[in-house]
């Protein structure tokens, strides 16, 4: 796992000084004096295995440098603003994602081939096949512009934040909905499942307490590469619903070629998705008991 | 008891083979395959769809007497008429034929994510689990770590520093896209390695290129389409989304992502100029994930018989 | 003897994509209180289906019961809802299956998986179901339940897991046990303790068994009569010693000669029964077993022969039993186990 970050951090680096020219050269009117001077000022002159170490050495004391382009903030600063937006967008989109995709995968499994089945996947189907970016459009248009339900952009009160994070959440629920209902469905066909009938439990007891349970452990492996989707999701909602998150800074460095606040933003969002995954494993440990996570005896 | 007759007892000419005859038809592989698809009624949907798809990407620039680039000013952001059948965008180019040109670009776009990571994903994963031991190990190792990279990152990474266009776009969608074809190749040759049919190959003397191309990719071919099928509408999603953030192809090229695009911020006043790419997006996306899934139903052992 | 079941013309059909398919075509059985009946048959043979269906536990689309009657006790349960065989399932009748790697769910603790039984049908409290879960898993031979109890299915091996099952089906002291090839995925020395366990608790709880199986060995074992299946109808039924040793049925002489046997030289080949069963969405109108059946008479391939008495506890589905059937000599391994019986019970006179 550090191998990996360190590789991003290194990769990143080195790409952004495979950029051509340096982060001055697009700026009109600076005489070459200054730029020169510009460049030692934040150590560009110097040679690149010492900015190399150097850029490492801020990241693992969490300075990710100044930003290039906003003379006065530093990209620790940028960050901390957009960070906890983003958060909480995410964050709603996630549990919606979970709640609604869970509960359309498990009806959709319980009355498998039925019109309820049918119905829930083919929502499940559009859900993926729609990028969230036009979904968000969409959704702009006919509620906040025509129906004038909710306000069209900005992060103001909490209705700011309902149409983008159903945006977001879209596509992560309709994978959601069909990775719960095929668990679902293996988990059916399984032969505890005959017994617990047999033991003549009560229908419903058996779908919460035996099939819900085991149907859940591919969902929660899932919550790693949720968080990414969920992510990268951020870059266009927060854009399109003009909300100051990370993401939209994100993106805006990117059209700026700010380079060290795409660095920085590139290591920090590494590091969260890392240590998402991380959090994930641990969960699932704890979920299921066939995974010792301290390496207890096997009993004969 | 009622009367039988006596003749009634006598033996019966047992026909030998009717013993061994085997009371059901039985259907090669693929034939049974084939028919589980075709019974999926979406899955068919979706072929039509791909087939109407690949027909106007090849003659839908044709149909139309303007071509993509020209641009007209004096008839900018007109609405869908009977001259142009999906309407202008600003540059008064021609919608219908700009869209049409997006699809082979986008198609090929997609095409060309879905082969190139066929063939470094087999070749990898094939190698790998056919190997076994501390190869095997070395390269999963590597393809972990470079899989624990988020993909979308190092794409819009890729796209912020080289040279934009078609080429690096692919391969920045290839660089770790690879990954998952190896894994399921690699689990595929796991699997089949021990059957009995290698074994005799390989006392045959036949070299581990024979064994493989002969025999273990081929009998991994279900899992193979079916994530190649997977592949595509993923690649067609990455680049409409690339293009929105501005990293899309160049202009005057026009794929269906820079289209949306540029339709979005004028979607109030012009609608078509985003109803159409966006549309399409979602039609390719869906045709080919019920396609993808079909597949994988149809392969799926455990629903035989 | 008192009889706790009754199967009458039982008819049990599924709905596949290739056509109604009828497992079971006519089945007819009794068993009476404290016995163990033995069901032997291929696979395919509707052994499975039937025992399944007293519980009613096959999934009613698909299938379905088209014919017969099932009296449990003296009442009928074929026309139960799902929710009135909910308080019979795990109650009175209890079941077990073959595979103990899958028949038990993988998070949940072994010790709950009985504990529920015992909270659904006998109201404990947890704690004195909890106590009870205990004393069953040392009953079935399990070893530090205390302990076990709060383990999970991975932590047991294969015979334990059995042995946990057990004592799940044997929780509400059933007055049915179906066994439905418990032990056929297990290993042989396994698989011997499994069966000495079941008749052990046979005696102390008094429940009668249906054991369900391929396997003659294990009928050997632990049969007090056997009911023979094929292609969804029982051939032949008997007591153990009138089966192994004074068979009837052709099929049941293919059976027997497929078994390698102690006192068998070496020249006695082994028979295999050539062929498979047939298909059952278009099940022939003769008797099912004709196209293997060497023995075969021209009737055999137009009408299905009625069950012939032999005894008063034996009977056989087959032409051969008819007055006006040539006399046919059975195959080697056979005769030589008539040979035995007879002598057998000369002695016993």
């Amino acid at each position: 796992m550090i191998v990996s970050l360190i590789l991003i951090v290194t990769a990143t680096f080195f790409l952004m000084q495979a950029a051509p020219g340096g982060p001055f050269t697009k700026e009109k009117d600076v005489p070459p004096e200054i730029e020169a001077a510009l460049n030692a000022h934040y150590g560009l002159d110097q040679p690149l295995y010492k900015q190399y170490f150097d850029y490492l050495y801020d990241v693992a004391r969490w300075d990710f440098g100044p930003s290039f382009k906003y003379k006065a903030m530093t990209v620790n600063e940028i960050i901390n603003n957009g960070f906890p937006i983003s958060l909480f967008l995410g964050i709603e989109a996630i549990l919606i994602a979970i709640a609604f995709g869970v509960v359309l995968g498990v009806i959709a499994a319980l009355y498998h081939n039925k019109w309820q089945d049918y119905s829930a996947m083919i929502i499940a189907v559009f859900g993926i096949s729609v990028p969230s970016f036009i979904l968000a459009t969409v959704l702009q248009y006919i509620f906040a512009i025509k129906l004038d339900l909710f306000p069209v952009a900005r992060w103001e009160s909490f209705m700011h934040t309902i149409l983008p994070a159903i945006a977001l959440s879209s596509s992560p629920m309709a994978f959601i909905a069909r990775l719960t209902r095929s668990s679902m469905l293996e988990v059916l066909s399984n032969d505890y499942i005959k017994t617990a009938r047999a033991k003549g439990l009560k229908k419903g007891t058996i779908t919460m307490k035996h099939t819900i349970r085991n149907a859940m452990l591919p969902v929660v492996s899932y919550m790693g590469p949720l968080t990414a989707g969920i992510l990268t999701g951020s870059f266009v909602i927060e854009k399109i619903f003009g909300i100051p998150g990370l993401g939209d800074e994100f993106v805006t460095s990117i059209t700026n070629r700010d380079y060290t606040v795409i660095m920085g933003v590139t290591v920090f969002y590494s590091i969260l998705l890392l240590i998402s995954v991380l959090l994930v494993d641990i969960l699932y440990g704890f979920i299921d008991p066939r995974i010792k996570l301290s390496g207890a005896k096997k009993g004969e | 008891m009622q009367n039988i007759p006596k003749e009634m007892f006598a033996p019966a000419t047992l026909n030998e083979n009717e013993a061994e005859k085997i009371s059901k038809p039985s259907l090669s592989f693929w034939k049974d395959v084939t028919s589980r698809f075709k019974k999926n009624k979406l899955a068919i949907v979706g072929i039509v769809l791909l087939v109407l798809l690949l027909f106007m990407a090849i003659f839908g620039p044709m149909m139309t007497e303007f071509d993509y680039r020209t641009t007209d000013l004096a008839h900018a952001n007109e609405a869908p008429s009977s001259v142009h059948w999906f309407g202008t965008d600003e540059l008064g180019r021609d919608v219908f034929t700009r869209t049409w040109e997006g699809a082979r670009i986008s198609l090929f776009i997609g095409l060309a994510a879905a082969i190139i990571d066929l063939v470094i994903g087999v070749l990898w994963g094939g190698i790998s689990g056919y190997m076994g031991g501390k190869v095997d190990e070395f390269m999963m190792r590597v393809a972990d770590i470079l899989y624990g990279v988020p993909y979308l990152l190092l794409v819009i990474l890729l796209m912020v520093i080289l040279e934009q266009g078609l080429g690096t776009m692919i391969l920045a969608m290839t660089i770790t896209g690879w990954i998952n074809m190896a894994r399921i190749v690699r689990g595929q040759v796991l699997q089949l390695k021990y059957q009995e049919y290698v074994l005799a190959a390989q006392t045959l003397g036949a070299d581990v290129k024979r064994i493989m191309f002969k025999h273990l990719i081929p009998n991994s071919m279900g899992p193979i389409l079916v994530t190649m099928t997977l592949t595509i509408p993923n690649a067609i999603f990455t680049e409409s989304f690339l293009s929105y953030l501005g990293l899309g192809v160049q202009v005057p090229l026009a794929s269906w992502g820079t289209m949306a695009s540029e339709g979005l911020p004028a979607f109030e006043y012009y609608p078509w100029r985003l109803f159409f790419p966006a549309t399409l997006i979602c039609i390719t996306i869906f045709a080919f994930n019920v396609i993808g899934d079909g597949m994988r139903d149809a392969l799926d052992p455990r629903l035989r018989k | 003897m008192e009889k706790l079941l009754e199967v009458k013309d039982l008819e049990v059909s599924f709905q596949t994509y290739a056509g109604e398919v009828k497992a079971v075509r006519g089945v007819n059985f009794d068993l009476y209180k404290g016995e163990t009946l033995a069901i032997v048959g291929e696979s395919g043979s509707g052994k499975s289906v039937t025992s399944q269906t007293i519980m009613k536990l096959i999934p009613m689309p698909p299938g379905k019961i088209s014919n017969g009657q099932i009296l449990f006790d003296g009442e009928d349960l074929v026309p139960k809802t799902n929710k009135e065989m909910e308080k019979i399932r795990g109650k009175d009748i209890g079941m077990i299956f073959q595979d103990p790697m899958t028949s038990l769910n993988p998070t949940m603790k072994v010790g709950m998986q009985i504990i529920e039984v015992l909270i659904k049908h006998q109201n404990m409290s947890k704690g004195n179901a909890k106590d009870r879960a205990i004393e069953l898993l040392r009953l079935v031979g399990i070893p530090s339940p205390e302990k076990r109890v709060n383990q999970y299915p991975h932590e047991f091996s294969g015979g334990m897991r059995q042995r946990a099952m057990i004592a799940i089906a044997l929780a509400s002291n059933p007055k049915l046990l179906i066994a439905d090839e418990p032990t056929t995925a297990l290993d042989v020395t396994i698989q011997a303790q499994i069966l000495e366990l079941m008749k052990d608790l046979q005696k102390k709880m008094e429940t009668s068994i249906i054991f369900i199986t391929h396997d003659l060995g294990v009928v050997a074992n632990v049969a007090d009569r056997v009911a023979v299946m094929y292609a969804g109808k029982i051939v032949e039924t008997g007591t153990v010693d009138e089966i192994f040793y004074n068979p009837k049925h052709p099929y049941t002489w293919g059976l027997l000669s497929s078994m390698p046997s102690l006192d068998s030289d070496e020249k006695t080949e082994l028979m295999a029964i050539p062929g498979s069963p047939p298909d059952l969405t278009n099940p022939p109108k003769g008797d099912a077993f004709a196209p293997r059946n060497r023995y075969a008479m021209k009737i055999d391939f137009e009408k299905e022969p009625p069950m012939f008495k032999i005894s008063e506890t034996h009977y056989a589905a087959t032409w051969l039993l008819h007055p006006d059937a040539p006399k046919v000599e059975p195959p080697e391994a056979v005769k030589r186990r008539m040979k035995n019986f007879s002598s057998d019970k000369l002695r016993k006179g």
